[in-house]
């Protein structure tokens, strides 16, 4: 397997920063690959979270953060619960997630991302998620209008997706809550 | 006993069968669950995915209407019970986090609001004996593929629920219940959780391996305790069966559904007609009426 690395170009590599977001140590993985293993996406994916690993421990710079993996990583988190280590592997690509969407790359313009900031954006205004909202919002996005559009009168008819939104969180807290933690780039917009 | 009660989003719309089975076994078995007066999202996914301060904060915030309430928090959302333990685990091990979190709240939090799952509350308080005798119908010999998925379990460090590669908590109540759970190796995969609308690709592999390995073990249903788990294993069995032409026709039963119905709850009570895929045949083992 040959792997092509970029090397950081700023003072402060993207290592650094990913040990500072998921306060963990990537000297002490020797590439066992039981993460890769046991990744329910691992083989599928171009690169597999032993490579991620591997890659940012030799200095990789931002390029990482367009890989598939980063996007795909369903957060199952069994490499975090499989590593003889103890990394919390799942927590750096949860790292790279936020710098890919405060850096602005490309991968963060993907469908999950979109996903993400539809949800969000339902917590923010309600406190609370609202389905119909937030699959709507998505929709607009991803100009996705027809997916799972089958689905709908089973559900309404089931009830089994609520119609409206609810109205009794407490919603100042959760407001403040979004506006302290806005990052520069913000991936909650 | 009493305990606060965290219900969480999909306990209003996607998941009412899971609040209203989760009510109705807490009724029976004399457990009082009091919601707290404005509780919010815990963030799911979405949150941890973009922002660690934002993921320890919205799960804070409504830790601390627990700890107004003198009680410990309950969940039965596997997703919420996992976003709430994990901010706890958070705050309590990174100083730094910690005042982060309190400047977005506005107040401080420690950390010290115990967390539990409903299925804890069954095991470590109510006790397996105590639900015995209570049992008014048996699950007859039905065949249950007890599916536990990620956010139970995983990270094992942080949740400390049961075995993390083999747990039985799950499997524990369906032999209680007179069933027969199945030893099957897809307990602890990932059905892809919150990928089920932006990755539905990722979500149909992933669900049509665990629906072959429970069929394949001769499975009558599955049975879990996670609302994205049940959704995305009931819901996509139509799209496997038109990209793969594989049908499963599997019942994927809430624990609490099936607990419900032994301890005697009508059907209607726990939500099962809310099911893609009707469990028709567990109804009629049962002897109860839909």
């Amino acid at each position: 397997m040959t792997m092509r690395i970029t090397k950081e170009k700023t003072e402060r590599g993207l290592l650094q920063q990913v040990k500072e977001l998921a306060g963990v140590d990537l000297r002490v993985c020797f590439q066992c690959k039981k993460c890769s293993s046991g990744c329910p996406v691992g083989d599928w994916v171009e690169s597999p979270p032993a490579q991620i690993m591997r890659r940012l421990h030799l200095g990789a710079g931002d390029e990482l953060l367009e890989s598939d993996l980063v996007w795909v990583c369903v957060s199952c988190q069994t490499c975090s619960a499989r590593c003889p280590m103890g990394i919390d592997v799942a927590a750096v690509m949860d790292a790279l997630r936020t710098l890919a969407l405060e850096k602005g790359a490309d991968s963060a313009r993907g469908t999950v991302p979109k996903f993400n900031r539809a949800f969000l954006g339902s917590v923010r205004r309600y406190g609370r998620t609202y389905d119909m909202g937030m699959i709507a919002s998505y929709k607009f996005r991803t100009f996705s209008f027809m997916k799972d559009t089958d689905k709908f009168p089973q559900m309404l008819k089931k009830r089994k997706i609520a119609l409206l939104p609810s109205f009794k969180a407490d919603r100042k807290t959760v407001k403040r809550i979004f506006k302290t933690t806005q990052r520069p780039k913000g991936g909650q917009k | 006993m009493k305990l606060a009660y965290y219900p969480g989003c999909s306990a209003e719309s996607t998941a009412r069968d899971m609040h209203r089975s989760t009510l109705a076994v807490a009724g029976a078995l004399g457990i009082k669950l009091v919601e707290p007066q404005g509780w919010s999202c815990c963030g799911a996914t979405a949150a941890h995915q973009t922002d660690p301060v934002l993921a320890a904060a919205l799960p804070a915030a409504n830790l601390l209407l627990a700890g107004d309430m003198g009680l410990d928090m309950v969940a039965s959302c596997a997703a919420c019970y996992n976003r709430l333990k994990s901010a706890n685990h958070h705050i309590v091990n990174d100083p730094a986090l910690r005042r982060q979190v309190r400047d977005a709240i506005g107040r401080d939090y420690d950390g010290s609001v115990r967390v539990r799952h409903f299925l804890e509350v069954l095991f470590e308080d109510v006790g397996l004996d105590a639900i015995r005798p209570a049992l008014q119908r048996s699950l007859s010999e039905v065949k249950v593929a007890c599916y536990y998925g990620c956010l139970l379990v995983r990270p094992p460090g942080v949740m400390n629920f049961d075995d993390p590669e083999n747990p039985t908590f799950l499997d524990d109540l369906v032999e209680l219940m007179g069933g027969k759970s199945l030893d099957w190796p897809c307990k602890v995969d990932c059905c892809g959780g919150g990928l089920a609308m932006s990755r539905t690709d990722v979500v149909v592999q992933l669900t049509d391996a665990i629906l072959a390995m429970a069929q394949k073990a001769g499975a009558d249903c599955i049975a879990v305790s996670c609302p994205m788990c049940q959704v995305n294993l009931d819901m996509r069995q139509k799209d496997i069966a038109k990209t793969t032409g594989r049908r499963y026709d599997l019942p994927i039963v809430y624990i609490t559904q099936l607990l419900g119905l032994c301890l005697g709850i009508a059907p209607e009570e726990l939500g099962l007609e809310k099911l893609f895929v009707p469990p028709t045949k567990i109804i009629d083992a049962l002897g109860a009426e839909m």
